[in-house]
């Protein structure tokens, strides 16, 4: 009877872990379930217009989604942007157009991102390593100027800079895009920037002033090389806003300072169903940001999670 | 090894210090003095034969680099100190309080860039016409709409930041996949998404929806739907940085907090809603509030895709604006909708702020 007791136990408890061990794996296959559910939402989009690029008519009609299953991949698409293999080396209107606002929109994001990153690291190191006080302002008051610049929204500035660079010959200039775009990503790049100069010790400094440096050889020779992972978060985070930015460069660009987001948009507004040459616009559109999101991720999140979260 | 002693800032002699004063105050007489020419030139009333404004913007720079050298001879190591904010100082002041301030001007007039009188101050005009628009405050009731739709994607968010925090395999991957639509440009998801995903005859989703048996799927005639596809797409892009933030907030959190709570027996949910949640909470406060101050500025993907429709259904305050610029060129009236717009939102993030800042994470 003790025995068959012990047992009767031992079959209880062993069903207890089973059901346990049950609602483990259901709840990691959930878990897995909901990862994969997501990355679908995530990443169809993309797949979409990557394989669209490579349709022809009847595929798009007949809804055809998987390459060389129900569709043969066709450079259709890429040729009429002249980026297919048979006519890259040929003379292209189409591509020298793209080209030239794929290479408007480079220089837009690069300038304003070195220019915000710059000037904004300087005011965040001043920010946290000075007392400063301009009329009623205080450091704290400072930083908030800067930041509070974020809520501006563009539509306030839109007419104003399109009067004022009208004035100023600015218009359709990429001078007058990097300027704006710099003021549009400065406040992201102080806050990050603020961030990461806090995390160095003060004492890094105090050091390098008993060597007799001053404030600036202090700054360049000692802490900018160790504030570099916070500069590149930061630059990458500005070169994504900016690359990606569509109201200014609409408003304030007409031929020749025409930036990628804006060849896009109009593009879209002629509808003709030209779904291939259009997707394959935006397959070109969106890939180097891709690039950079895969491969520099871990700057991304650094970048994005600055001055928000202290553990 | 010798000490070598400090260099001393502390004493600048009178005739440096005179000579920055007078170095910052002949700078700003000459960019006085080109404004002011300037200014006769453009009235027409001292022809110079100047064609634009960019003497003034010289004279401005040349200003701000004498301003620096001034303030370096007259206070020495102070002002080398505040060499660091000045350029960032002066470059916010000039791109961003400058124009706004300018803005302002322009608000109070009736101009319009088609007309050929130019611009005429007709002072609270435009603000009567403003109560009145209809059109208007059917965007700004769409704002509303847009902004109360944060608390949904705050919601998906945090259930994406709680599955990359579970024990999984290759968090990495799962990470960048996710992370993917934040790349991407609003106005290329406009089209990818907007234009040929949820295109009626072959889009996929419309597809799909015929699958499930809707007969005529059309994602931009009703009022409701249009508004959510546009929110939806909004959110797929800007869904990422909510995560990313939540799930920085969940790894910096103390584990035992959590392991005591299993100890005690605490199921999931309550483990969720007890400890997880309000300990979440000052980063989820900030997360949303930065996702609203973001949301506020929501135009690219509504220009692109519906321009407002149908019916003014999808419109937010800046597309609404940009079509007063672009298609009826009311320069005047356009730009007191949107400083109008600024004071409110101005107003309500102040207020947000100051109800919100005990919960939130340090900013500044």
């Amino acid at each position: 009877m003790a025995a068959e007791a012990t047992l009767s136990a031992a079959t209880a408890a062993d069903a207890g872990a089973g059901a346990r061990r049950l609602k483990h794996i259901a709840g990691k296959v959930g878990i897995y379930a909901a990862l994969v559910a997501w990355a679908f939402v995530s990443l169809f989009p993309v797949y979409w217009t990557i394989t669209t690029s490579m349709k022809v008519a009847k595929d798009v009609q007949l809804g055809h989604l998987i390459p060389w299953v129900d569709f043969q991949p066709n450079w259709l698409g890429w040729r009429s942007l002249g980026l297919s293999p048979d006519t890259i080396g040929q003379v292209s209107t189409v591509r020298d157009e793209f080209l030239g606002r794929f290479l408007n929109s480079v220089y837009t994001a690069f300038g304003a991102s070195f220019l915000a990153v710059l000037i904004g690291s300087l005011a965040a190191y001043g920010l946290s390593r000075f007392q400063y006080k301009f009329l009623w302002m205080k450091n704290q008051d400072l930083s908030f100027f800067f930041l509070s610049q974020l809520i501006l929204p563009p539509v306030v500035l839109a007419l104003p800079f399109l009067v004022l660079y009208r004035e100023l010959a600015l218009l359709d200039s990429i001078i007058g895009l990097v300027l704006l775009y710099t003021l549009t990503v400065l406040p992201i790049v102080i806050w990050i920037m603020k961030d990461q100069f806090d995390t160095i010790p003060i004492e890094l400094d105090e050091a390098a002033q008993v060597d007799g440096l001053g404030p600036w050889g202090t700054f360049f020779r000692i802490i900018l090389p160790m504030a570099l992972p916070g500069m590149v978060a930061a630059f990458i985070l500005s070169l994504i806003l900016c690359w990606n930015e569509y109201f200014f460069a609409a408003l304030l660009t007409g031929s020749s300072a025409k930036t990628l987001p804006v060849m896009v948009a109009s593009q879209t507004g002629s509808q003709g169903i030209n779904w291939w040459s259009m997707a394959a616009l935006s397959t070109a559109a969106i890939a180097p940001l891709v690039v950079v999101g895969v491969l520099l991720e871990r700057y991304i999140i650094r970048g994005l999670t600055a001055g928000s979260v202290k553990g | 090894m010798a000490l070598t002693e400090s260099p001393s800032y502390g004493a600048i002699s009178r005739r440096r210090k005179d000579g920055g004063r007078a170095l910052i105050a002949a700078a700003s007489v000459l960019f006085l003095a080109v404004g002011l020419l300037q200014a006769l030139n453009s009235a027409g009333i001292l022809p110079l034969g100047l064609k634009d404004w960019r003497p003034t913007l010289y004279a401005y720079l040349l200003w701000a680099v004498a301003l620096g050298v001034g303030m370096v001879m007259a206070r020495g190591e102070a002002g080398l100190k505040a060499l660091f904010i000045l350029p960032a100082a002066l470059f916010t002041v000039a791109m961003a309080i400058f124009p706004t301030l300018f803005g302002l001007s322009i608000a109070f007039t009736d101009w319009n860039l088609a007309s050929l009188t130019g611009q005429k101050f007709n002072g609270f005009d435009n603000l009567v016409q403003l109560v009145r628009d209809p059109f208007y405050w059917n965007a700004m009731r769409n704002m509303v709409i847009y902004v109360l739709f944060v608390l949904v994607e705050y919601a998906v968010a945090f259930g994406l930041a709680l599955l990359l925090n579970a024990e999984i395999r290759a968090r990495k991957f799962w990470r960048v996949v996710f992370l993917i639509p934040l790349m991407l440009s609003p106005v290329a998801v406009s089209w990818m998404v907007g234009k040929s995903m949820l295109e009626y005859r072959f889009g996929p989703v419309a597809r799909f929806a015929r699958w499930l048996g809707f007969n005529n799927p059309s994602f931009f005639t009703d009022p409701w739907v249009a508004r959510l596809w546009i929110e939806a797409m909004d959110a797929w892009v800007s869904i990422p940085f909510v995560m990313i933030l939540l799930l920085a907030g969940l790894q910096a959190m103390p584990k035992e907090v959590i392991e005591a709570a299993k100890v005690d027996g605490a199921s999931p949910w309550q483990r969720f809603w007890q400890v997880i949640f309000p300990l979440m909470l000052p980063v989820s406060i900030t997360a949303i509030v930065l996702r609203i101050i973001f949301k506020l500025k929501l135009a690219d993907i509504i220009i692109t895709v519906t321009s407002g429709g149908p019916g003014g259904a999808t419109d937010s305050v800046s597309s609404f604006i940009y079509r007063e610029y672009r298609d009826r060129s009311n320069v005047g009236y356009g730009t007191m909708l949107a400083m109008f717009y600024l004071v409110l939102i101005v107003i309500f993030i102040t207020l947000l702020l100051k109800f919100l800042r005990r919960h939130m994470q340090r900013m500044t």
